[in-house]
């Protein structure tokens, strides 16, 4: 599994941080995505899954 | 067939189903033209219509752009009834919805948590010691996210019967244009003493944040002013709506009201709080749209210059997507409803609103395991006429 953020498109919503919080993190200075892992365990597969689905500006790609 | 007028009228006796024409044309003629303030426009009704479209860049959220559904006779601007950023595209929209991300972030939504218990610990400690039967959207759901707001923009709580009057009047479809310019025109002055007065002595809330870019020249003071009215209403309208509406639906669903009075799992109340938040789709007037280059979808085109509509109650309830969709289930993983909206305007405010019925909901009910309502259901008020949806008064007791 392969992560990839778009910090340019992403709004801030935080919903990825509330889907699967050991993958995502928001910037202090304005909650703008950060990638804590690219390559999460395959436990974490549905979670990041989640967070890519409900990424209201289509910020979050997974390669499987 | 005839041109379907939009917005469309509830069943009676079916306060917390969308309109059933728009189950109709869901599945018969999922884009169509319907209606709208006397005007042509799209209707798109099914989820991944949607959700496709209102994260595509071809679809402009501003006001001014040819097409836009606009009330007739309404001049579209982006300085009168029309609030902020919600109006713009970007790369404008984006400037200036970042400087309000941060105070929304989970982490610092989490950390009000407490005070949010507090808050309504102490509202229902009230509730309990006062006359009963009472309206608890007076009482309890409309103080709860006012005050929450309040603290969080650093906006004094004593203005509450001030700016939620003139909040009421905005987004009240029947309100006439001058009632609701006067109305943004009482909030707007409003907004813009109290950043004068934070520009002077700023404190620690988000609007004294804004004053920060004031003064290094990202924003005007009207602009900051603009952001605070925005902020203001989406905090307290939507999510007291989302409480005593809430609260009815689980009224007259008895044994999803048990779940919530029963379980100590945050992640039960969580989970329940999705599923009403998609169920019950306040925000029951349809997001719309003008179209900047011609989209084909379903064997149609959807030209340059045409209105669209996206009334998210009906793709909260697409059986594609939910099964059984009329169904109130708290224990269904309803995560993926667009009741916030889809796309780069999604609302701001949902973690803060997330939290607020996550603790509202995992505590009234188990602090007053008996309450019920004080008036039949046909008796209660709906607000059919508004932007948002949900009740006007709701009479309890216990």
């Amino acid at each position: 599994m392969k992560i990839i953020v778009d910090q340019d498109k992403c709004v801030a919503s935080g919903q990825c941080v509330t889907a699967a919080a050991d993958v995502f993190d928001q910037r202090d200075e304005d909650g703008i995505v950060v990638l804590l892992t690219d390559n999460p365990s395959e436990d974490l597969a549905a979670d990041v899954h989640q967070a890519a689905a409900v990424c209201p500006a289509l910020a979050i790609v997974v390669e499987d | 067939m005839t041109t379907p007028v939009y917005p469309m009228t509830r069943a009676t006796g079916c306060p917390f189903d969308p309109p059933p024409q728009l189950r109709e044309l869901q599945q018969e003629a999922p884009l169509v033209k319907v209606d709208i303030f006397g005007k042509p426009a799209w209707l798109v009704t099914r989820y991944d219509d949607q959700r496709k479209l209102l994260a595509d860049p071809r679809l402009s959220a501003d006001v001014t752009t040819p097409g836009y559904p606009s009330p007739t006779g309404q001049p579209p601007r982006k300085d009168g009834v029309g609030i902020g950023f919600i109006l713009m595209d970007d790369p404008e929209h984006a400037r200036m919805r970042r400087m309000v991300t941060a105070p929304f972030m989970i982490k610092r939504i989490e950390a009000m948590r407490d005070g949010v218990q507090k808050i309504v610990d102490g509202l229902i400690d009230d509730l309990l010691a006062g006359p009963k039967p009472v309206d608890l959207v007076e009482a309890f759901a409309l103080p709860v996210p006012s005050l929450v707001i309040c603290q969080l923009l650093g906006v004094p709580y004593a203005d509450h019967d001030f700016f939620q009057q003139n909040s009421k009047t905005m987004i009240r479809m029947t309100a006439s244009l001058e009632e609701r310019t006067a109305a943004h025109g009482n909030l707007a002055s409003y907004l813009d003493k109290l950043v004068g007065e934070k520009l002077e002595n700023p404190g620690d809330d988000l609007l004294s944040g804004l004053t920060e870019r004031v003064k290094s020249g990202e924003l005007t003071q009207q602009e900051a002013a603009g952001i605070g009215v925005l902020l203001l209403i989406a905090g307290h309208e939507t999510t007291a709506n989302m409480i005593a509406l809430g609260t009815l639906a689980l009224l007259e669903h008895p044994e999803q009201l048990a779940v919530l009075r029963e379980t100590d799992d945050p992640s039960v109340v969580a989970s329940a709080v999705e599923e009403l938040l998609r169920y019950l789709n306040i925000t029951h007037n349809g997001r719309r749209r003008a179209v900047l280059e011609d989209i084909e979808l379903h064997g149609q085109v959807i030209k340059a210059g045409d209105g669209v509509i996206f009334p998210n109650d009906i793709a909260n309830r697409d059986e594609s997507v939910f099964s059984d969709p009329d169904t109130l289930d708290v224990h269904r993983d309803a995560r993926r409803h667009v009741a916030f909206g889809f796309g780069v305007h999604q609302c701001l405010g949902q973690p803060l609103a997330r939290m607020e019925l996550q603790v509202v909901y995992s505590t009234v009910y188990r602090r007053i395991p008996t309450l019920r309502r004080a008036v039949e259901l046909d008796e209660i008020p709906f607000k059919h006429d508004g932007a948002v949806y949900g009740v006007y008064s709701l009479p309890v007791t216990w």
